[in-house]
């Protein structure tokens, strides 16, 4: 089991460097297109072939990648810091604060996530660079998808309160900001990187969702949501199977994701 | 034994009674419509459900000629359109039933036109005929005759009847009575409905056969357009009446002769800059877009050609005008699409005080040319050719950028908040007379999207659009109405107000099981000649 933990994480070492060396691996702007060669089969000069507008897909899949696997993990980052701030706070006062914001976590919830975030993408100003939609929408992913992650905190916040740890601390003197901070905040890291690690894959599908009804970022940058849109006919697929390749390494990338997220869970 | 001999003869009763039923299902015609039909009323058709099942159920006074754009007569055998343009005289067919027996009269036709024009319908195929204040008079003045007189005069008057369904003034069925080839005989919500044969319908054949030739059409509620294609490959369906050009180019490679392409469609694909002088843009962005000279660079730096190979695969065609080169008689063919051409754009840029500094365009007082076009998400074509277009801008370094919204969200912006740069939309056309666009044309239109509803015209080329239009539509004089269109299409050509990318070329699928299947640009492309469609059984059987 080691052994294939290490190969997930190997993997998206591999992947990571890759995307960030796009520049020097990729044949072509992920932006500039062939239109003499639209659709093309893969060829010596376009690996992976090209798109519907001639653009090498490979050079799309590189930066695509890039795209994703930088602002999912900071769209990750940004919610559970939310979570733990939102979450902490509720379980370590408990009380009213607690009942309100576990009120505001089941409405939350409870919000059709899809048609709330088209709703906020329509609203927001039109006239923004690729690059700067790109970050608005893992941002709206981060700020939107801190709830589920924060009921956890609260609960375990709220156990590591009534905890023996807590009540010596407590009896020895420590209270307020510096309970919560050298006490309760260590406890909760590792539940705080499993949220994490689980909320990367998430961000990345969500994104490739929006991508797939053409909300997610905007053109010319390529992002794995806008790679997989590729596949939304079942006929061309079919004809072109390399159009699989960004689908093979979503999945393979969510999959390491998930087995180095158990790796952290069994570290926590 | 007697049991035993009691069931087999049930059974071979069963067997005997369901072989007619097969032999009836193997002459069914089937095809997918994208949604349900919203109402079974023709006066109210609106979607093109209905539309659909109003082709193949109503029965019309005279019908467009889908291959040839010109009336034919069905249930009026004659008719004349009066010289002050407001009254038009029908000579009815005689001994012509609805589908339930109802006998046909000319008070069927005078009821459906004081039902069309019932303000408390609000039929959108009547509004078409609303010239004016008043009510319509309907006059019988034979058995077989009626005039019906409009209170002012309409232009193309004769050619909207194609529309309109004679509904039955006494039969019990209602609107359910028709006198079209079909008859809606069964309706499965949200999976399928099944036309049959009007037993009672009135056209023949040469060899005096009556008409239509199959029995019946099975209409499958199918959104996916993949599983359309799929089955269409198994066999299940018979045709695919509008077709993408992705899907066409894979049917094309598989070497069944199953893709039709009728040539150049009435739609067409264009993109405008938002003028209204209250929209919060700021000034010098109003200032770029009201200039027609920035509007001529912009669409002299679009490859409409390369838009109309790449994204259409080659079934499209470069615009030039409003109206479609498929509108044999209106389109003006002095017109070409204008020239890719980006050193005479930034020519023209230059006369307007724009200069290209170090890749990027910047107006008089400095600001980068930088804008965003808005487009429907989910629309593939669009969205490619925006990103096309954003590729072409950059070479006179203009910067574009493409936001893709949910089609609410994009109404809301170009209707009502206007707070847009540029969009990108295309038009469905369906009638080839220009005065349908009256509301699209005139300054004082809710649809002259890119400066809607004014009060006076806000320029000199707008205000004589106006004139040309309202001209057009008070004379019936073809040449004069031909001589006004053309100079209107020549303004916009000058102008821009839309720039027209392509004309879409008309595709669909047809199973090589139909046959006499002839698809045409206009709607509807394949069953157009319906009565006269054939299934290979058929065929088989009248040989």
């Amino acid at each position: 089991m080691r052994r294939v933990r290490l190969l997930a994480i190997l993997f998206l070492v591999s992947v990571a460097a890759a995307c960030l060396m796009a520049e020097f691996i990729a044949p072509a702007s992920y932006a500039q297109q062939f239109r003499e060669v639209p659709n093309a089969a893969p060829t010596r000069q376009h690996l992976l072939g090209t798109d519907d507008l001639g653009r090498d897909r490979l050079s799309r899949l590189l930066y695509g990648m890039r795209v994703s696997l930088l602002l999912a993990p900071a769209a990750a980052a940004l919610s559970s810091v939310l979570a733990a701030v939102i979450g902490g706070a509720a379980g370590f006062v408990g009380g009213w604060l607690e009942t309100g914001v576990m009120a505001a976590t089941d409405l939350f919830l409870s919000l059709p996530w899809l048609f709330l975030l088209i709703t906020v993408r329509a609203l927001l100003p039109l006239n923004v660079s690729p690059i700067t939609s790109v970050v608005i929408t893992f941002a709206l992913l981060g700020c939107l998808g801190w709830a589920a992650a924060a009921r956890v905190i609260c609960a375990d916040a709220r156990t590591l309160c009534a905890s023996d740890m807590v009540l010596l601390a407590r009896a020895s003197g420590s209270s307020g900001f510096r309970l919560l901070w050298r006490h309760i905040v260590p406890n909760l890291r590792p539940v705080l990187s499993a949220q994490f690690w689980i909320s990367v894959p998430v961000f990345i599908l969500t994104e490739a969702n929006l991508g797939v009804l053409g909300l997610g970022v905007a053109e010319p940058l390529p992002s794995w949501g806008s790679l997989l849109r590729e596949l939304e006919s079942f006929s061309s697929v079919t004809a072109q199977p390399w159009q699989f390749v960004p689908l093979v390494l979503v999945i393979a990338t969510v999959s390491c994701f998930h087995l180095a997220m158990q790796e952290q869970e069994t570290w926590a | 034994m007697n049991r035993i001999l009691t069931s087999i003869a049930v059974l071979f009763a069963v067997v005997l009674n369901s072989a007619p039923a097969r032999a009836q299902s193997g002459n069914q015609l089937r095809f997918c419509i994208g949604a349900e039909p919203k109402t079974f009323n023709p006066l109210l058709a609106d979607d093109e459900p209905s539309e659909t099942v109003r082709y193949l159920t109503g029965g019309v006074l005279m019908r467009l000629n889908r291959m040839t754009q010109q009336l034919e007569p069905e249930l009026a055998t004659a008719w004349k359109v009066s010289r002050s343009g407001n009254a038009i005289s029908f000579t009815l067919r005689a001994n012509v039933r609805f589908s339930d027996g109802t006998p046909f009269s000319a008070g069927d036709v005078a009821y459906t036109m004081q039902r069309l024009m019932d303000p408390a319908l609000h039929s959108p195929t009547g509004d078409s005929f609303r010239s004016g204040e008043g009510k319509v008079v309907t006059q019988i003045t034979g058995s077989n005759q009626i005039t019906v007189t409009f209170p002012k005069p309409i232009v193309g008057l004769d050619k909207l009847f194609d529309q309109v369904a004679i509904l039955s003034a006494k039969s019990q069925q209602k609107e359910m009575a028709v006198l079209g080839p079909y008859y809606v005989a069964e309706n499965k919500a949200g999976s399928y409905l099944l036309l049959r044969r009007n037993p009672n319908y009135w056209k023949r054949d040469a060899a005096g056969r009556q008409l239509p030739y199959i029995d019946s059409v099975r209409l499958d509620i199918q959104q996916n357009r993949d599983m359309e294609m799929l089955r269409l490959a198994r066999g299940e369906i018979d045709f695919i009446n509008s077709l993408s050009a992705e899907y066409y180019d894979k049917l094309a490679a598989q070497g069944a002769k199953m893709a039709y392409d009728a040539g150049v469609s009435l739609d067409s694909e264009q993109m405008w800059f938002n003028q209204v002088p209250s929209s919060p843009l700021p000034a010098y962005k109003r200032a770029w877009f009201t200039s027609t000279s920035f509007r001529r660079a912009i669409s002299e730096s679009i490859n409409r050609e390369d838009i109309a190979r790449v994204v259409y695969r080659g079934h499209a065609r470069p615009a030039a005008s409003w109206i479609s080169p498929a509108n044999k008689f209106w389109f003006n063919a002095k017109l070409q699409p204008h020239p890719f051409d980006q050193k005479s754009a930034l020519q023209m840029l230059a006369h307007e005080g724009f200069r290209l500094q170090s890749g990027v365009l910047r107006d008089s007082g400095g600001h980068a040319v930088e804008f965003s076009v808005i487009t429907n998400a989910g629309n593939k074509a669009r969205e490619r050719m925006a990103t096309m277009m954003q590729q072409d801008l950059a070479g006179i370094g203009v910067r574009l950028n493409v936001v893709t919204l949910d089609f609410p969200s994009l109404i809301e912006r170009i209707a009502h908040s206007f707070n847009y740069e540029a969009c990108l939309l295309g038009l469905v056309n369906d009638d080839l007379d220009p005065n349908a666009q009256m509301n699209v044309w005139l300054s004082s239109a809710e649809n002259h999207q890119w400066n809607p509803s004014q009060k006076t015209p806000a320029t000199a080329w707008e205000a004589e659009i106006d004139t040309l239009m309202h001209s057009q539509a008070s004379t019936f004089d073809a040449k004069k109405r031909k001589q006004a269109i053309d100079r209107v299409q020549e303004i916009v050509w000058q102008q821009e107000p839309f720039i027209y990318l392509v004309n879409k070329n008309a595709l669909s699928a047809v199973s090589p099981n139909l046959h006499n299947a002839h698809p045409v640009a206009l709607r509807p492309q394949v069953y157009w000649n319906i009565d006269e469609l054939t299934l290979g059984s058929e065929v088989a059987r009248n040989r």
